[in-house]
């Protein structure tokens, strides 16, 4: 039974492997896990997810795991549709009711605890169940349910000790690429190393220094070698103002993150698309400006080029001289990003907005193809991915 | 195999699916890799299986710096050449040259020994590889004496991670995983009455909600964790700071007393001045 459960996890995409379900059946074995279900869960959980992030995936497989093995042994369950569930609060709650709710946990709270009364309820009255198709309008009624009776907003407390652990979810929001703090981000750049010695000789060279010494007859000769480096360079140009405001706080963790991962990291600020000039000081951006030819000339041809933005322009500011925003540029955006890229060969834009919402906007769509479609989320699946294309 | 069990001290609140995973990694005989948010208590919880389960404690805390064979042995070449050009005469055997690492200590253990590797990601993303086999078999081979150093007793390795890189899915396998949770208002009244016995409940309260207020605040760059609560509350004690002065109505217009404790960053104090502010002037 248990392997039907294990292949239920790998089609939900963990990665589960031979040996850890091996582990689980062994630790089972051993009388671990056998005492109720919780335990069973717990000890499962920790054999065989190995990342809080695929937390909230197991427990969605477990859930169904166990809601299938109940149906076997268990009175029929009933599955209720989300949003049939939600049409039925929303009959039967008053928007102040609603509200108190909404202040207490959540629409998701509520939703669990109707779930929650359904399934008492149809425990009580033997066979109520099947009301639910054919009460018509009113299945609440039918079962001894109205808006007063429900009162959910005072036993929240009671309800959520009766969830299933696994029901809560409580891991949902550390589900892959919603969470994106410095720490993730160090963890994504961190594929862009490529070490290599550089700089002043400062670590002893033991082997160098034993055949050294050796050569010289046993002559003690110390040999120092330098430290290991990151070898990465990096060019890193960040839009900045308008409709990046709403980023900034991502920008600054990726900043941060990158500034501690690279030796060698160089960054400009631009608005909107790179225009003749960038600035490195966001306070003296109209006094102390780069020429961006500047930049391509003092930056060698191995940097690795990195755009931040949101990408989200009027098209005209991309494609026409003169249609920046903040001044008259002689020559079109477009221009400007394609020298940058002839210049520098490996080039990634990374977008703070979320993907599904590129096609909505054209000027995405036109950067987009000015990079050769390299445009990747600003995530941390959408960094993994873009750090593979910069490699 | 021995059948010890881990349910928490006296000092150490452990929640249930903890127990879980400590448990199954004693009986099997496996590591367990610890994750959570800094302050949680991931350190501790080692010290607290050692003295619960009274056994003799090892601890490797690793650094960026530190390779794999540091917990094994180490071949001190450098004071064996100097000796060797001074004619010492220990220089013969190079046994003396050996110096022993966390591991080796741990597996010459005469009791089964508690093993805590703390913060693992701090190290090379190789790390974890190199240890697979001493974790797994627990036994290495010392080159230079030609012999295998084999554990007396498999010891309970407790391996913590801050997340700051991706351990290899080879070395995941291997163990048994637990991520700390950050503990919800009930447990961590638990927590504090372990760590305060007879806090006064009214202080306790109005120090719980501050503290959760704090945490709830958006934008806070270093959100205060467990540990950083419990400081906060021995000040509170020990500056005697009664429970009103917390609960009192300019909570809402100045800083909570001695919130050095809670923010540890001066930006997000700057925030909470500015949220004061503002509730200040909406309060007119």
């Amino acid at each position: 039974m248990l392997v039907k459960f294990f292949y239920q996890l790998r089609s939900a995409g963990l990665p589960v492997s031979v040996t850890e379900f091996l582990t689980l059946l062994e630790a089972m074995k051993n009388g671990l896990g056998s005492g109720d279900v919780d335990e069973f869960y717990y000890l499962a959980r920790s054999t065989l997810v190995k990342n809080e992030a695929h937390f909230d995936r197991f427990d969605k497989v477990f859930g169904d795991y166990y809601r299938g093995i109940e149906s076997v042994f268990g009175p029929d369950p009933v599955q209720l549709p989300d949003d049939w569930l939600r049409r039925q609060a929303e009959l039967f709650l008053s928007p102040e009711e609603r509200q108190r709710i909404e202040s207490l946990g959540g629409f998701e709270e509520l939703m669990d605890a109707l779930k929650q009364r359904l399934e008492e309820q149809k425990k009580r009255h033997q066979g109520g169940n099947r009301m639910i198709g054919t009460a018509g309008t009113s299945p609440f009624g039918a079962y001894g349910f109205n808006p007063e009776g429900v009162r959910i907003g005072q036993d929240g407390s009671r309800h959520r000790r009766g969830a299933k652990v696994w029901d809560r979810r409580e891991y949902r929001n550390l589900d892959d690429d919603v969470q994106l703090g410095t720490r993730n981000i160090k963890i994504a750049l961190r594929r862009l190393r490529r070490f290599a010695r550089q700089g002043a000789e400062e670590e002893l060279d033991l082997d160098d220094t034993i055949r050294s010494t050796a050569r010289q007859g046993g002559l003690l000769d110390i040999r120092m070698v330098p430290e290991r480096h990151n070898a990465i360079k990096v060019l890193l140009f960040l839009d900045i103002g308008g409709s990046m405001d709403d980023h900034v706080r991502l920008c600054e963790e990726l900043f941060s993150a990158a500034r501690s991962e690279f030796k060698h990291l160089e960054y400009f600020y631009f608005h909107n698309c790179v225009y003749e000039s960038v600035w490195r000081d966001n306070r003296r951006r109209h006094a102390a400006r780069t020429p961006t030819m500047e930049v391509l000339r003092t930056y060698g041809r191995d940097y690795k080029l990195i755009f931040v933005g949101d990408a989200t322009m009027s098209p005209y500011e991309i494609i026409y001289p003169g249609g920046s925003v903040e001044h008259w540029n002689e020559e079109p955006g477009s221009l400007w990003m394609q020298r940058l890229l002839d210049n520098y060969g490996s080039a990634v834009w990374l977008n703070p907005e979320p993907e599904q919402r590129w096609d909505y906007t054209p000027s995405t769509g036109l950067l987009r193809d000015l990079m050769e479609r390299r445009m990747f989320p600003l995530t941390i699946s959408g960094l993994e991915r873009g750090m593979k294309e910069l490699m | 195999m021995t059948l010890d069990r881990f349910s928490g001290t006296d000092r150490y609140v452990a929640t249930e699916d903890l127990m879980a995973a400590v448990n199954a990694s004693i009986t099997l005989g496996r590591p367990v890799l610890i994750k959570g948010e800094p302050g949680t208590g991931k350190t501790q919880l080692a010290e607290e299986v050692a003295q619960a389960l009274d056994r003799p404690f090892y601890e490797w805390h690793i650094k960026s710096t530190t390779k794999a064979q540091h917990g094994l042995y180490e071949y001190d070449a450098v004071a064996r050449l100097r000796d060797s050009q001074l004619g010492d005469g220990r220089v013969k055997d190079i046994r003396n040259y050996i110096v022993k690492g966390r591991l080796w200590e741990a597996f010459e253990s005469e009791r089964q020994p508690v093993l805590l590797i703390d913060e693992i990601d701090k190290a090379d993303i190789e790390f974890p590889n190199d240890l697979l086999r001493e974790l797994d078999r627990m036994e290495f081979y010392v080159h230079e004496l030609k012999e295998t150093v084999q554990a007396r007793l498999r010891p309970i390795v407790i391996i913590t991670s801050n997340n700051e890189k991706e351990l290899p899915d080879a070395f995941l396998r291997r163990c048994f995983f637990h991520y700390i949770r950050f503990p919800d208002q009930e447990t961590m009244e638990r927590i504090v009455e372990v760590h305060y016995p007879g806090l006064k409940k009214t202080l306790l309260a109005e120090a719980l909600r501050t503290f959760f207020e704090v945490r709830e605040v958006q934008g806070l760059k270093k959100k205060p964790s467990t540990s950083e609560l419990l400081d906060w509350i021995k000040l509170l004690l020990a500056e005697d700071i009664p429970a009103e002065a917390l609960a009192s109505e300019d909570r809402r217009k100045s800083l909570p007393p001695m919130h050095g404790a809670l923010l540890k960053n001066e930006q997000d104090v700057h925030l909470f001045e500015q949220l004061i502010f503002l509730n200040r002037r909406n309060a007119r």
